[in-house]
């Protein structure tokens, strides 16, 4: 009965010793996706890969684009280097199976957020901030004289499948009491190629992809946008909804890139900050947000510094915009939505504290 | 004779029980194998909160099928769409298999042709189509044959045929069954009969892909008749007409029917590639139904029960021919 009873004891000692360990534990619940990145020394991207502006291999065989960059981000902060990614080309239908199997570590897919994505008895997903708020448009050659959405009943549609865009077309479509043909293709490349040998009079997808498709068309000045925009599209990275202290820093790191925009801190002056930070100790927020004081890279399993490291790799979240769809680019995209707050736009990152 | 056994067997090695034991050995580790599958599945499943549920069948689908033979629309459930996907996968597959079967039968027994040139076609019909994936050759009639068509005054017209872009016009048996042809109307071609450049890529894409095997499960079976049958008719002064159709066919089904049941199966199978040039078969209703609800179990459980039933029956069509065809014994 004695050892019986000093072994309880013991034991509730040393759970209650946990307890403790728990709560003084800055670092909380351990990511253990954040571990096996560590291990692995790669950072695994699902992006889109053929869609100029977001995510597009360039005649050097490098990717770029703004979800492209994202990864870059995420990958610096993480393990300290841009170019430690992996990058898988996804098709809209196998994002999600790709994620949740754990092949990808993040998808950075322009992919909408949605209540049945998000929610544990949907597709489990857990989004980070939206990098991107988009719509459904609909694309048309110029030459055929449509300039509505109205003007498109009786016609055949080119729609690629495993997205929101068909639900959205049906609705808006029986709206209007206009029939018509939606022609469905598994990936993007069927579905243009589809539409550019004149089978659809008109192409529906998200305006962003509409306009980054249109740079390779033969000739772009012969297709345009309607005025109508079908839904509100806000594209947002993902991570699995089992590691939220993963899908925290994934989160964080992209607030940190928009946080950056509003205080001015670009790839160019980001040195420069980081030296004032450490120099003046009366800019308490700055040496926060750049790491030189305060846990908030420990709180989330990262370096102190992760912001510094993301902004450095990738710049702001204004800088990767212009660099990759903004006017200066070739998708010639205006900010829009995507302003940050003071400008009136959506960009808007919670405090750093 | 020898001294007989003495005492009984051990029934260890008793005939008549021994294949018992090891064959109810055998459906133990399976059945143990499907049991943890599957509760393996359960498990994850209710650890996910999405335990299988087929409510959402009932709900509106919300999305359109560009062309269905039963009427279907936006508003209509789910599985209303699932049955139109069937439906039209059903009519590919019929009028893959007819056609399959004609143009199998025709370069099979061109192989046989005496004349040299249609021998060559024949042979080389068969080497390059075996020899080039599918889903690439559909690619290639959907975007480079049927989309390469002209529309309107250029497109391509033969007598009660006219191929264009937005279809495959046929002359058919239109108002009050009188028989007409195409016509064009405002530079718009109608005609009683259309079909979709989808569907006639996808049809074509299969007949020509699986016509190639028949043709050689046709003269496979033609090889399997042994030469003296025909020297045997000849001798009795039959045609070659009457002797490949009186004589030799008859024997030849017997090879040619198993054979064909499997080109039939994978061309039903094959069928589900008809996504890749538009056409909405059940395999694509099905891929939108999965991304909409996100119900990715249920909806695969649905494909692979259907693509099963459509193979048995298939299965079970071509045993029943099998029967009819095969050698009486009187």
């Amino acid at each position: 009965m004695a050892p019986m009873r000093k072994l309880l004891s013991a034991a509730s000692l040393l759970a209650a010793l946990a307890l403790v360990g728990c709560a003084s534990e800055e670092g909380g619940l351990q990511s253990q996706k954040l571990a096996t990145l560590k291990g692995r020394g790669k950072l695994i991207c699902g992006v889109d890969g053929k869609l100029p502006g977001f995510s597009f291999v360039a005649p050097d065989g490098q990717y770029t684009g703004l979800d492209v960059d994202v990864c870059k981000a995420v990958a610096a902060a993480t393990l300290g280097d841009p170019s430690k990614v992996d990058y898988r080309d996804l098709n809209s239908s196998e994002r999600f199976a790709a994620l949740a199997s754990g092949e990808v570590d993040l998808l950075s897919r322009n992919t909408t957020v949605t209540l049945s994505r998000d929610a544990a008895g949907g597709n489990g997903l857990n989004f980070a901030p939206p990098v991107f708020y988009d719509g459904q448009g609909v694309m048309v050659p110029v030459a055929s004289g449509i300039k509505a959405l109205k003007d498109l009943a009786g016609k055949p549609i080119c729609v690629e499948t495993g997205t929101t865009t068909e639900l959205n077309l049906a609705d808006r479509m029986r709206e209007l009491k206009a029939a018509y043909t939606p022609l469905k293709f598994q990936t993007g490349d069927q579905t243009y190629a589809a539409y550019l040998q004149g089978r659809c009079v008109a192409v529906t997808s998200d305006r962003s992809q509409l306009a980054g498709k249109r740079t390779n068309f033969p000739d772009p000045a012969a297709h345009t946008l309607l005025p109508e925009v079908l839904s509100k599209e806000p594209l947002a990275p993902a991570t699995v909804n089992a590691d939220p202290a993963w899908s925290d820093a994934v989160r964080w790191i992209v607030y940190a890139l928009m946080q950056a925009e509003e205080l001015g801190i670009t790839q160019a002056n980001i040195d420069a900050k980081l030296a004032e930070a450490k120099a003046k100790t009366n800019l308490a927020d700055l040496r926060r947000f750049l790491g030189v004081e305060g846990e908030f890279g420990k709180q989330l399993g990262l370096a102190p510094d992760f912001v510094a490291k993301a902004v450095k790799a990738v710049g702001n979240y204004g800088e990767i915009f212009e660099r990759n769809v903004g006017t200066g680019s070739k998708l010639k995209l205006e900010r829009g939505l995507n302003r940050q707050w003071q400008q009136g736009g959506l960009i808007y990152s919670p405090p750093f504290r | 004779m020898g001294e007989p056994l003495s005492g009984p067997l051990p029934w260890w090695r008793d005939r008549r029980v021994l294949p018992w034991l090891v064959q109810g050995a055998v459906a133990l580790v399976v059945l143990l194998l499907i049991a943890f599958l599957l509760g393996n599945l359960v498990r994850n499943l209710s650890a996910a909160g999405m335990l299988l549920s087929y409510r959402w069948l009932q709900q509106p689908a919300g999305f359109d099928i560009s062309e269905t033979l039963l009427p279907f629309d936006a508003g209509l459930p789910y599985w209303r769409a699932l049955v139109a996907g069937l439906v039209n996968t059903l009519r590919a597959v019929l009028v893959g298999l007819v056609g399959a079967t004609a143009l199998g039968t025709v370069v099979g027994l061109a192989s046989f042709s005496p004349n040299a040139l249609l021998r060559g076609l024949a042979r080389s019909y068969v080497e390059l189509i075996r020899n080039i994936p599918l889903l690439l050759q559909l690619v290639f009639w959907y975007f480079v044959v049927f989309l390469a068509l002209p529309n309107g005054e250029a497109a391509l017209q033969l007598p009660g045929v006219v191929l264009a872009k937005s279809g495959l016009f046929l002359a058919w048996f239109g108002e009050g069954l009188r028989w007409s042809g195409p016509t064009l109307v405002d530079g718009v071609w109608r005609a009683p009969l259309r079909l979709t450049v989808e569907f006639s890529a996808l049809v074509t894409g299969l007949v020509v892909y699986t016509g190639a095997f028949i043709s050689e499960v046709v003269r496979g079976g033609i090889t399997a008749v042994p030469k003296g049958q025909w020297e045997a008719a000849a001798s009795l002064g039959l045609g070659p007409l009457v002797t490949l159709r009186r004589v030799v066919l008859p024997q030849a089904l017997r090879v040619i029917v198993p054979g064909l049941n499997t080109q039939y199966i994978s061309l039903a199978k094959n069928s589900a590639l008809a996504v890749a040039v538009g056409y909405t078969d059940l395999y694509s209703v099905a891929e939108t139904t999965l991304n909409q609800t996100g119900r990715a179990v249920e909806v695969i459980l649905i494909l692979l029960g259907a693509y099963l039933v459509i193979d048995l029956v298939i299965s079970a069509l071509m045993g029943w021919l099998n029967r009819l065809v095969r050698i009486r014994e009187r």
